[in-house]
């Protein structure tokens, strides 16, 4: 039973994180219905751009600011410099969607130049050895930190989103956006917001995932996957559902390993959604946009 | 581009005389590579044909049927293992073909069946996770993928006195030359308007009487089986598997080349399939370039000229069709 309780709590740990992938993947779908694959290298050129300002000198909480705007400037840059564009010449989804392709190929490519393949150790603040024991489990100072991160990023994001005018018109602009722009609301900047805010919570992400792997330009890659498959779980348009498809997978990744077998953790986790799929098209909690003919 | 008058007419491959004349010399001129053009070339254009037909594969299945799939490399790992067992068992070549194509195609199809529910993202998941399981299965079972070694597959034997990347360079311009006919045959007849209609509206589809679940199925089989032909033909290549050259970047590499090529292109296939492949040959030297040329190709694609390099010769066409005279 122990053994369960600890194979759940690193679970909850590595799957806060997918959710925090997820909750950005969502924003970005919900908002612009466009599946954002330079995620991974949206939150990889944050993290180490926060690498470079460490090693620097500088103290870490800059670090990780400086980090989480440069990751929202290049999704705004993106966003007004490819996107809107590309819309302007009637591309479909498909094609926005290999957008977003063409950009993490192009960040991926960047960052090899600029930081070298070579995997870093990643200098962080909370220790991945020293250890807690919580009731029957013990939790290392690192995964507790996770956790309150990833729930501290989606407790801002349910204010802003629920509680704020800015998150009313990007309910309404997620919602109708044709109906958003008559009444007045500036779309274009409510999407960009969006598209700024899914990148920074990427880069939290990945300045928690950097200390548990090594720093290489290809290290959140399976964070990507994962969070897509959490977000796919949960309902693409859904935010509850990130975080949701998120802890299950990763709980599910968690026990699927130490109880089955450790060489198909992924594979396992990705048969589990493809079931899910099965039985609800749309995921957990998501109501798919209905479409006309 | 031009007035169609007949059914006929529509089918026909080349219309004019001259785009015929052109086109058989065209032809002729690749066939007969091996004596006029470099040696160089010859091992990159065959690769350009092997990959070829699989981009042709893929952009059956996101072009026309518009279908996401993410698990190109699952189909591409199938087809070349099958080929390199029946290949070491001793199974002639063409044969072992057929095979790695057939079981890729069946791969494909029982891939396909999540289709039938599933849409975009969430279908680009699923084939996705079809992908990952492939990788890892043939990452973690050794008599599968013959262990730390990897599997060695036999060379092909040149007849007549001829030098092996020769012969080589010319069964996979055959093999390429076939599945390209056969390809716009697929586009141009019942079967490939039916995709088109299925990618344009699946509803309207259904309701003019196209059997959504036997297409969507088709198209899957379809282009796996494409695919499996042409890790095959990388196969025997290589001349040597790991399943490290089936991960997901590969599955990237095929879309990069559908999208830069041209989506919905037969032709379009093949430019992206020449530039996928010249492209790492020519800036070999500097490793990052690589994908920056190939995301600032989709950018500029997606941006300015949707319909890629496809589109690019469409427009080169019409101009000088009238050229002297604007």
């Amino acid at each position: 039973m122990e053994r369960f309780l600890q194979y759940v709590l690193a679970g909850l740990s590595a799957g806060s994180l997918y959710a925090l992938v997820a909750l950005g993947l969502v924003l970005i779908y919900r908002s612009t219905r466009v599946l954002n694959f330079a995620h991974a290298d949206m939150a990889t050129v944050g993290t180490f751009i926060a690498f470079s300002v460490i090693t620097s000198g500088l103290p870490f909480w800059m670090a990780f600011t400086l980090a989480i705007v440069a990751g929202a400037v290049i999704a705004v840059v993106f966003y007004f410099g490819a996107l809107v564009p590309a819309q302007r010449k009637g591309a479909n989804h498909l094609g926005q969607v290999i957008l977003t392709l063409g950009l993490a190929l192009i960040l991926q490519g960047l960052t090899v130049y600029k930081w070298g393949a070579e995997p870093d150790r990643f200098p962080f603040p909370l220790s991945d050895t020293k250890v807690w024991k919580l009731g029957p489990v013990f939790v290392s100072e690192l995964s507790l930190g996770t956790l309150a991160a990833a729930a501290a990023a989606s407790l801002v994001l349910y204010l802003i989103t629920q509680k704020t005018r800015l998150g009313l018109a990007m309910r309404a602009t997620s919602e109708n956006l044709q109906a958003a722009q008559t009444l007045g609301i500036p779309t274009r900047g409510v999407l960009a917001f969006a598209w700024g805010v899914a990148a920074a919570l990427a880069v939290v992400a990945g300045v928690f995932l950097a200390p548990v792997l090594l720093l290489d330009p290809f290290f959140m890659l399976d964070a990507m996957f994962k969070g897509l498959a959490a977000a796919v779980l949960g309902g693409l348009n859904s935010l509850p559902g990130a975080v949701l498809g998120g802890l299950i997978l990763g709980v599910a990744e968690s026990l699927g390993g130490a109880y089955v077998s450790l060489e198909f953790k992924t594979s396992l986790a990705f048969i589990l959604i493809v079931v899910v799929l099965l039985a609800r098209p749309e995921g957990l909690l998501g109501k798919e946009f209905q479409e006309r003919v | 581009m031009d007035l169609v008058e007949t059914y006929r007419e529509e089918l026909r491959f080349a219309r004019k005389p001259l785009g015929r004349t052109l086109l058989i010399l065209l032809l002729v001129a690749l066939a007969l590579l091996p004596w006029w053009g470099p040696r160089a070339w010859l091992s990159r254009a065959s690769m350009v044909w092997l990959l070829a037909i699989g981009v042709i594969g893929q952009n059956l299945l996101i072009g026309y049927s518009g279908l996401i799939s993410f698990g190109q490399a699952g189909f591409l790992a199938i087809g070349a293992y099958t080929f390199g067992h029946l290949r070491i068992a001793g199974v002639p070549f063409s044969m072992a073909l057929a095979s790695a194509g057939a079981m890729a195609g069946l791969a494909g199809w029982l891939v396909g069946f999540p289709s039938l529910r599933l849409k975009g993202p969430y279908l680009a998941i699923a084939t996705l996770g079809f992908g990952t399981a492939v990788y890892q299965i043939f990452a973690n079972v050794e008599w599968l993928s013959g262990g730390r070694t990897g599997l060695s597959i036999p060379a092909l034997q040149p007849p007549l006195g001829l030098s092996r990347d020769v012969w080589v360079y010319l069964v996979y311009y055959g093999i390429f030359l076939l599945f390209t006919g056969a390809g716009y045959n697929l586009i141009s007849s019942y079967v490939g308007r039916a995709f088109v209609a299925v990618r344009d509206s699946d509803i309207a589809a259904e309701s003019m009487g196209v059997n959504l679940s036997r297409y969507k199925l088709l198209a899957f089989a379809v282009s796996s089986f494409y695919t499996g032909v042409s890790g095959a033909l990388m196969a025997q290549y290589l001349g040597h598997l790991e399943p490290q050259a089936f991960n997901i970047s590969e599955s990237m590499n095929f879309f990069v080349a559908v999208i830069v090529g041209g989506i919905a292109s037969i032709e379009g296939s093949v430019f992206g399939a020449a530039f996928v492949v010249l492209v790492p040959a020519l800036f070999g030297s500097l490793r990052w370039a690589v994908p920056v040329l190939f995301g600032v190709a989709i950018l500029s694609v997606l941006i300015f000229e949707p319909l890629g390099l496809a589109g690019m010769w469409l427009k080169t066409r019409l101009y000088f069709r009238l050229w002297p005279f604007r």
